[in-house]
């Protein structure tokens, strides 16, 4: 048994230390908004925060969280949560929407540290995050459009 | 894979011939009153409290008010759910907050895609809001008559005097009742057997850009489910082991080492390599690396892609082995023109890579199949389903799953993961749910690719700079040929999605030759976004440019020129070129290149603005795209894929690339096949051309035109002609 906190919750986890956090999250803690793409760090879909800063799930072990506070698209909550999340569903950003968890705990991520970012502070920080579906339009106004509403 | 499941499933489809008006509502429209579930359901579902009414096979209310629509087509992203709930909800004036819409299938009758003749129910070639335009505004338009009628006998006032709205009836006395209130005494009513529509004017929510889709929010607070989210009791994962050719199958695997692996719980041959079964996804993965396979294959592909591509250039310069289009006479015109130009295109495989790897899970109970995936092609997945399971289709459940992202990819005629899944769980004797999962690994190397092609191009000019031959031979594998649909798209050794695009060129040219090549080889190919246009869009939108150069003429005025008879092409190329400032010149630094084409009845025309950062490098600004789609149920949802499309033409042309070394495939990941990211992704402006005809495709038309116009601007700032794709590899400094 491996103890990690989530989402503000300490949980018992029954997987070997080796297991990528993704597999936890979704296999065993049954938390299935964070999604697989690739399993190599490559599409930013696996996204997660540990202790506020975006990580690829995909490639941190269970066993290396340690007392981090890990947390998901499920548990993301604050303001600035909240403002990119309404901006994105009244913006109709996503498309098929599976890339969509990590796009926004990237730009929650991005709009915690950074409350004016530029074209290129989105770049750098989503640039990691594949969408197929290409929204990336969408995206970067959603992320302009949040910072906007959080400034107010 | 299963050639005799073709023939066997294609008879029936062959004889079905529905006409349009007779499935219009189906059995309904004969009076009948439809009082019993149309559709399978299990008897947990049956004891469900709020058990639904449905008035006809699109659409049921329950008790509580929910209300379900079922979808004909599938969901990919491309918003065909949200554009059906439209259509209905333009009718029956219920509340949006009540709505969902889910897969339907089962009944090709009331499913069954109209685009093509109502004869299999799937989603392809942008035809859902075609299929659904009279179908599903006419199911919603039934039952609101149905609840209106409800509430006029129970109130004893005329129907005419009931309105509706917000999923409430109302009369001027002051009476209302929910829908919900009269769903049991409406289902008892008979169906009314004419269903007059809105007119265009009284609309409400077609055609409004502010209406916004209802699936929005489930998809940023992760409650969206897909099929890799899926979990049963008992459930076990699957990794598969695939050949590492195509061609290629299993000679024996020796699994033993992979038994020390904590969660294994077994590894079995199926028929297209070995599933590797454990208690979780990273179990099967560790399993998985320790599962050794010797591999039979000497009838796999095992030549390089490069070879393949030569050998395609060789043959682009001998006659076409079929003719698509012969007007006049472009050899004899050629012959004697002023001035020839040629080009030679190359166009390498491309992978869907949708970000959700392939998956799905079967599960056996009490005698019943059940197969939750992307079922794109839902009939055709019933049947293998059933046949893998030695059963009947109607002992088949299937729960359409949403799917992160399509491309086309999950519409496959062998049921591809689908079958996998079943044949897995049979393989432990349907002792528990298995949900196989593809890696991306699996998904980049899994085949299906869109074709690589060469295009051999000539086009002749007369003295005075006139257009007056054009020439083009296309050599490709074909995506049609050996499937179920090889009689209705191969015609004299043409398949049309090899042509599309280039066969119908628009231009006003007098003499006129398409030819095409068809080759074969052992790599598995697909539609892919697009089809055809994906690559005959580029080859034909930059030789035009190249022809505009010759003949000292404006790529725009020389495309209005020769667009004469196509008045759509001119008004989408028009107001392109007119939101663009076109007539101005770019700005300084920019440079601007145009293409227009025609897919799937919709014409785009786009104006790529571009930057050169450094020598070498190419920065899409802005896009400028003007869509004439008929007439555009959900405006905003049109704009999100003509985005999504430039995006998606835009990556496959600067850097998405499949290569074989000696039949492997080369990339593996999107480390090597490499899709757009946001910093590449330009700014996109999109305008509507007004249209009151019918809808015609929005999720494929965008990407054609991307590439082309994109090229012809990099020409603009280079003078470099690209003709080898991708960018990554055809462009140098
Ligand atoms: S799954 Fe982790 S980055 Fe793709
Ligand atoms: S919305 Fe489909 S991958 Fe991003």
């Amino acid at each position: 048994m491996i103890k990690v906190n989530i989402n503000g919750q300490d949980r018992e986890v029954d997987a070997e230390p080796d297991m990528p956090l993704l597999w936890a999250i979704r296999d065993v803690l049954n938390l299935t908004g964070t999604k697989f793409g690739c399993g190599l760090a490559q599409c930013g879909a696996c996204t997660v925060h540990l202790d506020g800063q975006p990580i690829r799930s995909c490639q941190t072990a269970i066993g290396d969280v340690g007392a981090g506070r890990i947390t998901t698209i499920e548990g993301v909550s604050g303001k600035v949560a909240e403002t990119v999340q309404a901006v994105w569903t009244e913006l109709d950003v996503p498309q098929c929407g599976y890339c969509q968890s990590g796009q926004i705990m990237s730009a929650v991520a991005l709009l915690e540290q950074n409350r004016k970012p530029q074209d290129s502070d989105i770049d750098e920080a989503l640039s990691g995050n594949l969408c197929r579906c290409a929204t990336y339009a969408r995206i970067r106004s959603a992320v302009h459009e949040a910072a906007r509403r959080l400034e107010a | 894979m299963y050639p005799k499941l073709f023939d066997t499933f294609s008879a029936p489809l062959a004889s079905v011939k529905p006409s349009r008006r007779s499935l219009v509502l189906g059995a309904l429209a004969s009076g009948l009153v439809l009082s019993v579930g149309f559709r399978w359901q299990s008897s947990a579902q049956a004891q469900e409290a709020a058990k639904p009414h449905p008035f006809n096979p699109y659409i049921s209310i329950a008790a509580d008010g929910k209300i379900t629509i079922y979808s004909s087509q599938f969901e990919m992203g491309q918003g065909a759910y949200f554009g059906i709930a439209t259509l209905v909800n333009e009718e029956l004036d219920a509340d949006w907050a009540q709505i969902n819409v889910v897969g339907g299938f089962g009944d090709v009758a009331a499913f069954g895609n109209l685009a093509w003749g109502g004869a299999a129910q799937g989603t392809g070639g942008s035809t859902s809001m075609t299929s659904s335009w009279e179908r599903y505004r006419t199911a919603g338009a039934a039952l609101r008559m149905m609840l209106a009628e409800a509430a006029s006998k129970a109130w004893g006032v005329p129907v005419s005097e009931v309105s509706t709205a917000r999923g409430i009836v109302s009369h001027p006395s002051g009476k209302t009742a929910t829908y919900a209130e009269l769903v049991t005494a409406a289902s008892a009513l008979l169906v009314p057997a004419t269903v007059p529509l809105k007119p265009r004017t009284a609309w409400t929510q077609i055609g409004k850009a502010g209406l916004k889709r209802y699936d929005s929010r489930m998809k940023t607070d992760g409650s969206a489910q897909f099929t890799i989210d899926v979990k049963l009791p008992g459930m076990a994962t699957a990794v598969i082991i695939h050949p590492p050719k195509f061609g290629a199958t299993v000679a024996s695997f020796d699994a033993s080492k992979a038994k020390d692996v904590k969660g294994f719980v077994d590894a079995v041959q199926i028929s297209r390599g070995v599933a590797v079964v454990a208690e979780n996804m990273w179990s099967a993965l560790k399993a998985r690396d320790l599962v050794s396979v010797a591999w039979i294959e000497d009838k796999a592909e095992q030549r390089n892609s490069a070879d393949i591509l030569v050998a395609y250039e060789t043959q682009s310069k001998a006659a076409p082995l079929a003719v698509a289009r012969n007007d006049g006479d472009a050899a004899g015109a050629l012959a004697a023109a002023g001035k020839v130009l040629e080009a030679s295109f190359s166009f390498p495989y491309l992978a869907h890579a949708a970000l959700e790897p392939l998956n799905a899970v079967a599960s056996m109970t009490d005698g019943t199949l059940e197969i939750w995936g992307g079922h794109q092609m839902p009939d055709l997945y019933q049947y293998i389903g059933s046949q893998i399971a030695g059963t009947t289709p109607d002992k088949v459940k299937l729960h359409v799953m949403k799917t992160g992202g399509g491309f086309g990819r999950r519409a496959v005629f062998d049921a591809d993961v689908v079958a996998e899944a079943v044949e897995t769980a049979k393989a432990l004797a349907w002792s528990r749910p298995v949900k196989v999962q593809w890696t991306r690994e699996n998904d980049m190397r899994g085949g299906r690719y869109r074709p690589a092609y060469v295009h051999a191009m000539k086009a002749g000019l007369d003295k005075d700079g006139k257009i007056i031959a054009w020439s083009n031979h296309i050599v490709g594998q074909s995506i049609m040929s050996g499937t179920l649909f090889e009689g209705m798209a191969v015609k004299n050794g043409v398949d049309f999605t090899s042509v599309e695009g280039a066969a119908n060129v628009p231009y006003d040219i007098p003499n006129v030759a398409v030819g095409l090549s068809t080759m074969q080889a052992g790599v598995p190919v697909l539609w892919w976004r697009a089809v055809g246009s994906t690559h005959t869009a580029y080859a034909v939108e930059t030789f035009l440019d190249e022809v505009a150069e010759a003949a000292g003429k404006d790529p725009v005025a020389l495309r209005l020129e020769l667009l004469d008879k196509h008045p759509r092409h001119m008004a989408a190329l028009k107001l392109a070129a007119e939101k663009a400032g076109w007539d101005k010149p770019a700005a300084e630094g920019r440079f601007r290149g145009v293409a227009v084409a025609e897919s799937f009845g919709s014409v785009v025309a786009q104006i790529a603005e571009i930057s050169i950062p450094s020598p070498g490098q190419i920065k899409v600004e802005r896009v400028v795209c003007a869509v004439d789609c008929g007439t555009a149920i959900n405006p905003d949802q049109v704009a999100a894929q003509m985005e999504g499309g430039i995006g998606f033409g835009l990556s496959s042309i600067l850097g998405e690339e499949i290569t074989l070394t000696a039949g492997a495939v080369d990339q593996g990941n999107y480390d090597s096949y490499t899709p757009l990211r946001i910093e590449q992704m330009p700014k996109v402006e999109v305008h509507i051309v007004p249209s009151e005809g019918p809808p015609t495709g929005a999720g494929e038309p965008g990407v054609p035109p991307a590439g082309p116009a994109l090229a012809n601007a990099v020409y603009q700032a280079t003078r470099k002609r690209i003709r080898t794709l991708p960018f990554s590899k055809g462009f140098t400094a």
